[in-house]
């Protein structure tokens, strides 16, 4: 059991050393070691498509995040706190994106952008980084929602309605009290979608237009025509910073548990 | 909420009662409204339009775009699809068990949480750089091969076929299926397998009559998440798979993004795609118990 384990360590691992491993090669083509090298790192750094579709790529998860944090935060706790006729739609739609496969929500926003969102708007929508955004919001919005959630499930329901007996209006129970209670869940939350945005090939490639390209988009069309070195560069440094990010994220889970466990003892 | 405090209505600047759900919940409702609602409903309409490219528009007509699906031509790419999706189900199910078994029940409490995360952590990378690292593997002059010309095996050409995508789809939906299993096995009332020990039962025996049916709750909830994760897969069709694997997923995209656009069967092929991840959710949810389903 214990060797078979760690077989399938090795197995989940083996992918990324083979790229680091070629990522440091001095060689495009051979297989084996032909000495050290930074050169592929070079090349990446001072690839300008790569480095706009980089850019692009974070600025589509930096806002997506952002709008999706705020709504879908106000959502989560929208639902957990009101009773309505559609209640149970409401949930099922939010949550939907965690379901039904990307392609198929893709080809949704394509078909509603191309035939009612461009031609209604007069021209005022138009497909790219703005579009790629808006449809990004939508499975962030889930994501969060979802985490945001399960925290408020978990949360002592008395300590809002203890700030509202104490005069607090239900805006600064919301801000001061709510709030600092969810923030753990939200950072996770948004640290998951932002990945996701990150990753996302589909989505993006069938909202985007005029040329913009994220950076799946661009590995995406460059895998396409070959094996290319720099894209191991770039790969290497992809993984340790969504690494990163994730373990960033499983600490302050983390923290946050420890806190409350030591809240309980006391 | 105790609705009626007295302090609530003293301050003048708060929202009236009965806006807050509103302001709560409209936000994400307008958006979901108009970019998931409205463009699903649109697909659905689409897919009774035959033949139809972008800018016409036509007046839905009938079930010929599903009905084309039949087409021998078509067929066996739904069946591909399917057989994708069953074999990296049992494959992540077969391969994860023995590891979320390893760590619930052999790896000391207080370093599971690591072992189980260090596992599921290449999740968190790229899943088009994952595809690519298979194709450096897999190439007919890759990682694999010159391993295999080591040890003098004949080399194997799997890129660009069946195996390969298998390969592909099973390692990116391992991590998933090992977490779920963990869930379920970490729950597993150990005296239970003391018991059946006690009571003389060989530990296949016991594996067999007391782990698997305990944990089946845990194992029909990740099945379900690896089926219909695979069943949308595109990446790991697409660039590990070649022309000769041709799934759901890709056809999709190519009716709206490849050469022959056709947008009415590519939206009826998206709703069958909906409708498969849908029948197996209704499966789970009518058969399985309800905290399997809750658990995806």
């Amino acid at each position: 059991m214990a060797w078979f384990s760690l077989l399938m360590f090795g197995f989940m691992y083996l992918p990324i050393a083979v790229l680091a491993f070629y990522s440091f090669n001095d060689s495009r083509y051979s297989t084996g070691w032909k000495g050290f090298t930074w050169k592929w790192y070079q090349l990446f750094l001072s690839d300008s498509r790569i480095l706009t579709a980089l850019a692009n790529s974070l600025l589509v998860a930096g806002f997506a995040v952002a709008i999706a944090a705020v709504i879908g935060t106000l959502m989560a706790v929208g639902l957990a706190r009101y009773r309505f006729p559609g209640k149970q739609l409401y949930q099922s739609v939010a949550y939907l994106p965690l379901i039904v496969p990307d392609i198929s929500i893709a080809v949704a926003t394509l078909v509603f952008l191309a035939a009612v969102a461009i031609p209604f708007s007069g021209g005022l929508v138009q497909l790219g980084l703005g579009t790629i955004i808006a449809a990004h919001v939508v499975f962030c919005l889930s994501y969060i929602a979802i985490v945001v959630s399960t925290r408020i499930n978990a949360l002592d329901p008395h300590l809002e309605e203890a700030a509202l007996d104490l005069g607090a209006t239900p805006f600064q129970a919301f801000i001061q009290v709510l709030l600092p209670e969810l923030m753990p869940a939200i950072v996770s939350g948004c640290l998951l979608a932002f990945v996701l945005s990150l990753d996302d090939f589909l989505i993006s490639s069938f909202t985007t237009g005029g040329g913009v390209k994220t950076l799946p988009i661009e590995i995406f069309g460059r895998i396409r025509t070959g094996v290319k070195p720099d894209i191991n560069a770039l790969s290497v440094i992809l993984i340790t910073v969504t690494g990163f990010l994730f373990a960033l994220a499983e600490y302050l889970r983390y923290r946050t548990e420890q806190k409350r466990q030591k809240r309980f003892q006391n | 909420m105790t609705a009626d405090s007295p302090s609530r209505q003293t301050t003048p600047q708060a929202l009236p009662k009965w806006l807050e759900p509103f302001f709560l919940l409209m936000p994400a409702g307008l958006w979901l409204l108009l970019l998931l609602v409205l463009p699903t409903l649109l697909i659905f309409e689409l897919s009774f339009v035959p033949g139809i490219r972008p800018g016409q528009v036509v007046n839905p007509s009938g079930l010929d775009n599903y009905f084309r699906i039949l087409h021998p031509d078509y067929l066996p790419v739904l069946w591909r699809s399917l057989f994708f999706s069953v074999s990296t189900t049992f494959l992540t199910l077969v391969l994860g068990f023995p590891v979320a078994y390893w760590i619930a029940l052999k790896i000391p409490k207080q370093w599971q949480n690591f072992v189980l995360l260090s596992f599921v952590l290449p999740l968190w990378t790229s899943s088009l750089l994952r595809s690519y690292a298979w194709i450096t593997i897999l190439r007919p002059t890759g990682v694999l091969n010159t391993a295999l010309s080591l040890v003098k095996i004949p080399p194997l050409d799997i890129l660009n076929r069946e195996p390969a995508v298998l390969i592909g789809m099973t390692y990116s939906l391992l991590p998933y299926m090992v977490l779920i299993l963990y869930a379920a096995l970490e729950k597993l009332d150990r005296r239970l397998l003391e018991a059946a020990s006690d009571l003389g039962a060989t530990p296949s025996q016991a594996f067999w009559q007391v782990t698997v049916p305990q944990s089946l709750t845990g194992i029909a909830a990740g099945a379900l998440l690896v089926f219909i994760t695979s069943m949308g897969d595109f990446v790991n069709p697409e660039l590990l798979g070649g022309a000769s694997s041709m799934t759901v997923a890709r056809l999709v995209y190519n009716q709206f993004l490849g050469v022959t656009q056709n947008w009415g069967f590519g939206s009826a092929l998206s709703m069958i795609l909906t409708l498969v991840v849908s029948i197996a959710i209704a499966l789970l949810l009518k058969y399985g118990d309800r905290s399997a389903a809750s658990g995806v």
